[in-house]
């Protein structure tokens, strides 16, 4: 079998040991020979020391998810030897720093040893400590350049654009590299069978994370409020919102922030200022994960109930409590979709990649403010702060931000009374007022009952009237969201559904399974509340098997419940280990569900 | 009820301030609490300041937590823009309407409860950020809504209307305000309404977080003998170190003063502040010697009232994080949104 071009191998160092540069060396140099290439970072809830992974997937036919078959080990560090050694695959190939001796136990029969005295040469060529750590990790990109045919104009290239001013910078890393490529081209059969060969299929390609395209999605949708406490998987969302706004934000002449970041407290503080900024006409959102929205409930209540636009990313990780913040999960889908206490549901968008992340964020905002509702964005660790290789963004000049029914000052001067909560037209929808427009737009925004009139009330029937209007709006929010993606296939008779990252591993699943013989129509949801096509694909196949990432089958709950089927019709597809899903978690669960029918 | 209309005619002769409105104009809804409860007096003297301040109605926005005392937004000021969040966490809601408004006047009203309990970390935080608002904290010392438990501003030893005395310290607002930097600290009774207003008009002028405890009895759970905030208790006990006088910008400081005994702190808008110093060797700029003397009077068992601290360099939220002058909510979306062939560009360094 040719494995050009369509392999997996993965580089085990110590957390901070700056093994993050030489892997993004890695990625981008396999990106711009035209090969399609995906990374995924398997790191530890801490700062320095404890194990940390890079996993990178090479595939010419452009799948994304992760391939937990690794025909290479870069091992280097012995803390994690024996778990590195037995991840490598059978006939495969194991890296590792050849300084000091191997124990024997670790030896394999079926694996090729390659080792390379990583250490020795690096401590021979460079002088300090940090340095030689540093240039051990640049060295290991050289050593893969060889044994994989990377190209070295390429390398060479991406060093002078990262430290073309730095000259020093520049001369060790590249003599690191050639310690690398040297030392292996002397004493191995270079390159590997697994090995890279030029494509051009990367053109219109980036390499980028969810988190980064996320944020980028907010400054063109023109967030002005981003309020946020840090937590795991979700900072670097505001770091990148922040970093794009010190670049676009700054008004010409004066240098002040077209733009305002607020660290808060804690998630509590940060949804009730995105709450109070977005009730003062700001477009305002905040970034999260599980725990952040759990603190949140109360508040997304009072915007649901007040109705009062809100957008929040849930980056989510793996739950429930502080859970394994570093890990991957789809477990918030069901916290989303009924957030707070009381009869809510809300509007939720779930992107399969970056690409959507950027898109559903900047659509976020015109929902938010047209249904004049939180919008939940659900991404996960795996989409945010991985390296995804996606089609380039793009973005349409002619939009406009929906900002919904805000009546002006000439509108509110013409009127006599405004009702806050009078649907006037009957789509669910009353129009709102900002603060300081109009003496005639004013009202009292609450939490506690109302009428249609806005004011306080404990009477049943004007209670259930607003209650039931807001359930009318969400419900009717639903054809305004992102349509499912479905993809059929002739004769198929089950089908397969899936929400955000999964679909990865789903579509390159449906290709192996259809090569077995299994014919599956796909839907993948992505929004909530559910489209009517969806109830359609589920009651059109005899089984639908539901693919997702949490314990319990979160997505085939809300199915159940949304819709209406029968239980009978969704059999339940899961992994919720923490890491990514992959088309061999797909392909079990579809099968041992069809042997067990059979 | 809060839907009861007041009559909307009023007598010619009343009395009109700049923009020819008359207080009435200021008033919200009838009050719903209970007949002599403190707040509904700092209700009055919050429409006797914007009315004497002359602000537009409609430029202000009222936000509140919730209990008895965020119930009170609903009852003044009318033509503006009220926001009764959850429980505790108005100084989130107004720090972002702030972010997104800047030009909008905020006032923050708030209780014992709401500041001092379930909301103690969003206080301490929004004073920290010196966030613009006037924030009035009516100070009652005990649950309401859910009769008479106490709360944490309830002084140790202070006996609930069943009789039991509460064994725990209070958090005294003022001391947390001033050691958590706050930029201006005042403490009033909602029985001297003299007193009350002119450290409203300073506050609202104040570039900053203007903190006001109001002590505010309790007629129905905290107003019995054996409590520290009943009228009776704080009427005796109360000692102002500083008398206020509040000038706007456009007037000029005709009052004579002896020589020691007052200073002027001139405000953001340029309006000015006179401290006139009641009690000796009380300096309201010195954050510590306020601190202390607070204390050593607590210990006396008095209240002490007043603008107790002011601090005359006072930068704001919006400075301190370089924000454009104009609101955030006036920028044009292409101001905003960098466009099509930016983002191309900026693409290149994700390839």
């Amino acid at each position: 079998m040719d494995r050009t071009n369509d392999f997996a191998f993965k580089i085990a160092t110590a957390n901070g040991t700056g093994s993050a540069s030489a892997n993004g060396l890695i990625m981008q140099a396999i990106f711009r020979m035209g090969i399609p290439v995906t990374g995924k970072n398997v790191f530890p809830s801490n700062i320095q020391g404890l194990p940390t992974w890079y996993e990178i997937r090479v595939s010419r036919q452009g799948y994304t998810a992760r391939r937990p078959h690794f025909d290479l080990v870069v091992a280097l560090n012995p803390a994690t030897y024996a778990k590195d050694v037995a991840e490598v695959r059978s006939g495969g190939w194991l890296l590792y720093d050849s300084t000091w001796p191997l124990d024997g136990r670790l030896v394999r029969p079926d694996v090729t040893y390659l080792g390379i005295p990583l250490a020795e040469l690096c401590n021979a060529q460079f002088s300090g400590m940090r340095e030689r750590i540093l240039m051990k990790n640049i060295a290991y990109v050289g050593a893969l350049a060889a044994l994989l045919r990377m190209d070295s104009d390429i390398i060479r290239a991406l060093l002078k654009e990262k430290y073309g001013r730095k000259q020093a910078l520049m001369d060790s890393n590249q003599r690191a590299v050639d310690l690398g490529y040297d030392y292996v081209t002397r004493h191995f059969d270079c390159p590997l069978p697994i090995r890279l060969a030029p494509l051009d299929l990367t053109r219109d390609a980036i390499l980028i994370d969810g988190n980064t395209a996320a944020g980028l999605g907010c400054l063109y949708a023109g967030a002005t409020v981003g309020a946020w406490y840090p937590i795991t998987p979700a900072t670097s969302l505001m770091e990148a919102f922040k970093g794009f706004c010190q670049k676009y934000r700054q008004e010409p002449g004066t240098n002040r922030n077209r733009y305002a970041i607020l660290q808060a407290e804690d998630e509590i503080a940060a949804i009730g200022m995105v709450i109070g900024a977005s009730w003062a006409g700001a477009r305002a959102f905040t970034p999260t994960a599980g725990p952040g929205i759990s603190l949140m409930n109360e508040f997304i209540g009072l915007a649901y109930y007040a109705e009062v636009p809100a957008v929040i990313f849930d980056v989510q990780r793996t739950g429930p409590s502080t859970g394994m913040p570093t890990r991957t999960q789809q477990g918030d889908l069901m916290l989303c979709a009924y957030a707070s206490h009381g009869d809510t549901r809300h509007i939720c968008l779930y992107p399969a990649d970056p690409r959507e992340a950027f898109e559903f964020a900047a659509a976020a905002f015109d929902l938010a403010e047209r249904f004049q509702t939180p919008v939940f964005v659900l991404t996960d660790l795996d989409i945010g702060m991985n390296d995804w290789m996606i089609p380039k963004l793009t973005w349409d000049d002619t939009y406009r931000p929906d900002r919904g029914k805000v009546l002006s000052r000439d509108e509110l001067e013409h009127l006599k009374t405004f009702s806050r909560y009078l649907d006037t037209d009957g789509d669910g929808i009353a129009a709102r007022t900002l603060p300081g427009v109009h003496p005639h737009g004013a009202y009292f925004t609450r939490g506690s009952g109302h009428n249609r009139f806005g004011a306080y009330t404990e009477d049943a029937e004007e209670y259930v009237d607003v209650v039931d209007r807001i359930d009318r709006k969400i419900q009717r929010a639903a054809r305004a969201l992102p349509a499912p993606v479905v993809r059929t296939t002739p004769g198929a008779r089950a089908g397969l559904i899936t929400v955000g990252g999964c679909h990865a591993a789903c579509m390159e699943a449906l290709d192996l399974l259809s090569a077995d013989g299994i014919a599956v129509d796909y839907l993948r949801v992505r929004g909530f509340p559910f489209a009517e096509e969806i109830t359609r694909f589920v009651d059109a196949h005899e089984v639908n098997f539901v693919v997702e990432q949490n314990r319990d089958g979160q997505l085939r709950n809300l199915l159940l419940l949304e819709t209406g089927t029968p239980a009978a019709r969704l059999e339940s597809v899961r992994y919720y280990g923490g890491f990514p899903m992959s088309a061999d978690h797909v392909i079990a669960g579809v099968k041992a569900k069809l042997e067990k029918a059979a | 009820m809060t839907y009861i209309a007041k009559p909307t005619v009023h007598h010619p002769a009343l009395q009109k301030n700049a923009l020819g409105l008359v207080r009435r104009d200021y008033e919200g809804s009838v009050t719903t609490l209970c007949a002599g409860c403190g707040h509904d007096s700092i209700t009055a003297a919050i429409i006797q300041a914007f009315w004497e301040l002359s602000i537009p109605p409609h430029r202000v926005a009222k936000l509140s937590g919730i209990g008895c005392s965020s119930k009170t937004p609903a009852y003044f000021l009318k033509e503006a823009h009220g926001f009764n969040g959850v429980h505790g966490r108005m100084p989130a809601l107004v720090t972002g309407a702030n972010a997104a408004n800047r030009d909008i006047i905020y006032i923050g009203i708030s209780g014992d409860g709401d500041s001092l309990s379930i909301g103690l970390g969003q206080l301490c935080h929004a004073i920290r950020r010196n966030v613009n608002v006037l924030y009035v904290l009516e100070n009652n010392g005990v649950y309401g809504l859910t009769k008479g438990q106490f709360s944490a501003s309830a002084d140790p030893g202070s006996l609930s209307k069943r009789g039991e005395a509460n064994t725990m310290e209070a958090i005294d607002g003022c001391l947390l305000a001033l050691t958590l930097g706050a930029t201006f600290v005042a403490r009033g009774f909602s029985g001297d309404k003299v007193q009350l207003v002119p450290m409203l008009k300073a506050g609202l002028s104040h570039q900053g977080f203007a903190f006001i405890d109001v002590i505010s009895p309790c007629v129905t759970f905290n107003d019995h003998e054996g409590s520290t905030k009943s009228y009776a208790y704080t009427r005796e006990k109360n000692v102002e170190v500083v008398q206020a006088d509040f000038v706007p910008p456009t007037a000029s400081i005709t009052a004579h003063y002896e020589p020691g005994t007052a200073r002027n702190v001139m405000l953001h808008d340029g309006s000015w502040v006179r401290l006139r110093k009641v009690a000796e060797n009380y300096d309201p700029t010195d954050r510590d010697r306020a601190y202390a003397y607070i204390r050593d009077r607590q210990k006396e068992g008095e209240i002490v009232t007043g603008l107790l601290y002011l601090s005359p360099d006072s930068s704001d939220v919006h400075e301190q994080a370089n924000t454009v002058a104009v609101p955030l909510t006036d920028l044009a979306h292409e101001d905003l949104c960098p466009g099509s062939a930016e983002l191309e560009k900026l693409q290149a360094r994700f390839r």
